[in-house]
């Protein structure tokens, strides 16, 4: 039986893709002043600091732990500069007990939820402290307490995941839901569709965030889809969708409100498309001066989310020069110091190398182990030293 | 006690996890109303509802993705894939989601309570698309359990532990054997040990090592063989992944040779693996090498699918040679 209760016409008619157009959601200008009909969303001023802190964190964040990669502290590492507003402002507009599924560089979330820049420093570093035990390469974080998933490499797996995730949350009957980010590069592999589809077909509380910044590493946008965005996919498969100016603070908030009230009230589940640019490179490895140009750049730096918001924190008189000079001047030397100390923590003990691979160490696997050790033990000088090496063993 | 083939009784364990703990829940394709398309999900959704028992699109991706998902979040996934053929547009969500969720993660996040339920196996008249053995890819990967059970009664008792083992399993069914294979099965809820082979039968000749279907192909080799006067000792091996080396070692210590059987392609198949390990282990105490029946180094045949299975012949004269060497 098919579902669909099309009218019957006589002769060949085609849709144009090209119809599938939609429009860009905007309230705030570059100015800090408000759209001539826009209305700003209801926000009370702790959560609008709480807002900002959390994407100035993330700006010096990334700027300090990217020269200390250009130093040779860190072996990688990826930025967020330019999309603040986009993740930030979404994950703001959720209940602190929602799940976020993230891609890798929605840092920002994590900020806004409370993760310490301890907590970032102990990741970046994979020392002992870092809840990941030190597998996983720099800005793959995850915190149980704050509902962030721990990110993942492959591109696009945790979109079908927040989907299930979502429906466990849905018969569990709490209220919550699950967002998940991903780039517009990352809508273009088949686990995007597959969530899309399965999460419309059995109405599941999920918010599906494309961050379209651009650029999927060198690709631009217009060479990885010909349709106007990611946004009219939501057509096919018959869900809610809005496209928002990603670097607009309060559009963003606003509409990821809107969105879970369909996700958690309705089981509507929403793709939001948030228009941006990728202002870094992809990461510390990538060079965007091969692809694209200064003056693009320019264009989009004008475009500062950070910048934006400012100044209408200043129109509402809630910030001042003195504010942001001191939480600069704060945050700075809260991440140098913290960077120092998390440097100094030794690494993970020798046995993390084989836990949690299964809920206990198979015996396969504790015999590989005890030969490793042995190894070890023969050739003192060749390995790092960690506390547990030291010690003759693990 | 109640006599059942193997698609009752894995439905019954279905059935046994469900009314125990309503976070079970089971889906893939035409798992729903119609109960599969071998109907090992039968009346499911009508007695325990749709929101527990459904259909999914068909996107296998999809489904282990989701399934992931609602692992991660504390229900427990039994997943469908129709055939084990078809598994592969989901090996991504597999091998880099499922069994790497605990480890990187540092245990803050796991998939411990995914089940992936897929039938597998030749002598079907299935072609390439309907009889793959794909046991040994996902062997290669650190953090799955790979359970394949041989009759009904292990099919229960090995489906309801896999339900409810703190790892993320797969649990391949040996589909020639759906209906085939009737056997007493205990009503009640009851689990067998993953990680443990047994020891169907004891003898002090020669081991033959195998699992799932291949069980059954090996007993009529080994009637044969008894005949000639030569006393086997029968492993099923039961989990893949991790194996228990232990008990096919002991064996061989006895025996002193192996004969190791399965439907898969020779190169690469979990034979090899077995006989490296075992080489290793035992290597003073083997009288012959040890021996691999297996499926050729073809894509699965149809018209000749007699031809390329590993069967009683095969593995008779496997026993023959081993012992005559």
């Amino acid at each position: 039986m098919t579902t669909t209760k099309s009218k019957v016409v006589y002769s060949p008619v085609f849709t144009d893709g090209a119809e599938f157009r939609i429009p860009t959601f905007k309230l705030l200008k570059q100015d800090g002043k408000l759209y001539k009909s826009a209305k700003a969303p209801d926000l009370d001023k702790d959560k609008a600091l709480r807002i900002y802190r959390a994407m100035v964190t993330t700006r010096i964040l990334d700027e300090r732990m990217l020269a200390a990669q250009r130093q040779g502290r860190l072996s990688f590492y990826m930025q967020c500069t330019g999309e603040e507003a986009a993740v930030i402002g979404s994950a703001a507009a959720l209940d602190d007990g929602d799940m976020i599924m993230a891609q890798y560089r929605e840092q920002g979330a994590l900020a806004y939820r409370g993760f310490t820049i301890d907590e970032f420093m102990n990741q970046l570093f994979g020392n002992e402290m870092d809840y990941g035990k030190g597998r996983q390469m720099p800005v793959h974080y995850g915190s149980k307490k704050l509902n962030y998933m721990t990110i993942s490499s492959p591109l696009a797996t945790q979109i079908p995941q927040a989907t299930g995730y979502a429906y466990g949350q849905k018969l569990r009957g709490e209220g919550h839901c699950t967002i998940t980010y991903f780039g517009e590069g990352a809508a273009s592999e088949g686990d995007f569709h597959a969530a899309l589809n399965m999460a419309a077909v059995h109405r599941v509380p999920v918010i599906f965030l494309c961050r379209n910044n651009g650029y999927a590493i060198s690709t631009p946008a217009a060479e990885q889809f010909a349709a106007d965005g990611v946004a009219p996919r939501a057509y096919g498969y018959k869900m809610d969708v809005i496209r928002v100016d990603g670097n607009d603070i309060l559009a963003m908030y606003q509409a990821t409100q809107e969105a879970r009230k369909l996700a958690v009230e309705y089981n509507r589940p929403v793709l939001i498309e948030a228009m941006s640019y990728r202002l870094a490179a992809h990461s510390s490895s990538d060079d965007p001066s091969g692809y694209r140009s200064k003056d693009e750049e320019a264009v989009w730096r004008e475009k500062d989310p950070i910048l934006r918001m400012r100044l209408w924190l200043e129109s509402k008189k809630w910030w001042s020069e003195h504010d942001e000079k001191q939480l600069q001047e704060n945050m700075r030397r809260e991440v140098l110091e913290t960077m120092k100390r998390a440097q100094k923590r030794p690494p993970p003990p020798l046995e993390t190398l084989v836990s949690d691979v299964y809920d206990e160490v198979p015996p396969a696997l504790a015999q590989q182990f005890d030969k490793l050790k042995a190894h070890i033990r023969r050739y003192p000088d060749e390995y790092p030293k960690s506390a547990e090496h030291a010690k003759g063993g693990a | 006690m109640t006599k059942m083939n193997m698609l009752q009784a894995i439905n019954n364990a279905l059935d046994t996890a469900m009314a125990e703990d309503e976070r079970v829940l089971c889906f893939g394709e035409d798992v729903g109303v119609f109960g599969g398309v071998f109907r090992a999900t039968s009346n499911l959704q009508q007695k325990y509802g749709k929101a527990r028992c459904f259909n999914t699109p068909l996107v296998e991706q999809g489904i282990i993705g989701f399934a992931n998902g609602l692992a991660a979040q504390g229900s427990v996934p039994v997943a469908e894939i129709q055939f084990a053929d078809y598994i592969f547009p989901a090996f991504d969500q597999i091998v880099n989601e499922s069994a790497k969720f605990r480890y990187r993660s540092g245990n803050l996040f796991n998939v411990g309570g995914l089940t992936i339920r897929a039938p597998y196996g030749g002598g079907i008249a299935g072609g390439l698309y309907h009889s793959q053995s794909p046991e040994a890819y996902f062997a290669h990967t650190p953090g799955l359990k790979i359970v394949v059970p041989r009759n009904p009664h292990q099919a229960k008792g090995l489906l309801l532990a896999a339900i409810h083992d703190p790892n993320p399993t797969l649990f391949f069914e040996p589909k020639r054997l759906y209906r085939a294979s009737v056997g007493e099965v205990p009503d009640e809820d009851y689990r067998l040990p993953l990680g443990e082979a047994e020891v169907t039968k004891e003898g002090t000749d020669v081991t033959i090592l195998g699992w799932g279907a291949q069980m059954e192909v090996i007993d009529q080799a080994v009637e044969r063989a008894e005949k000639d006067g030569i006393s086997c000792e029968v492993i099923d091996l039961r989990t893949i992944l991790p194996w228990d080396v232990e008990t096919v070692a002991n064996s061989v210590f006895k025996t002193g040779r192996l004969v190791v059987t399965h439907e898969a392609p020779l190169t690469g198949g979990f034979a090899g693996e077995i006989a490296a390990t075992i080489q290793e282990r035992c290597f003073l105490y083997l009288e012959s090498p040890i021996a691999r029946v297996t499926g050729m180094d073809t894509p699965f045949p149809l018209v000749l699918e007699k031809e390329h299975l590993p069967n009683h012949l095969k593995v008779y004269e496997a026993i023959r040679a081993s012992v005559e060497f």
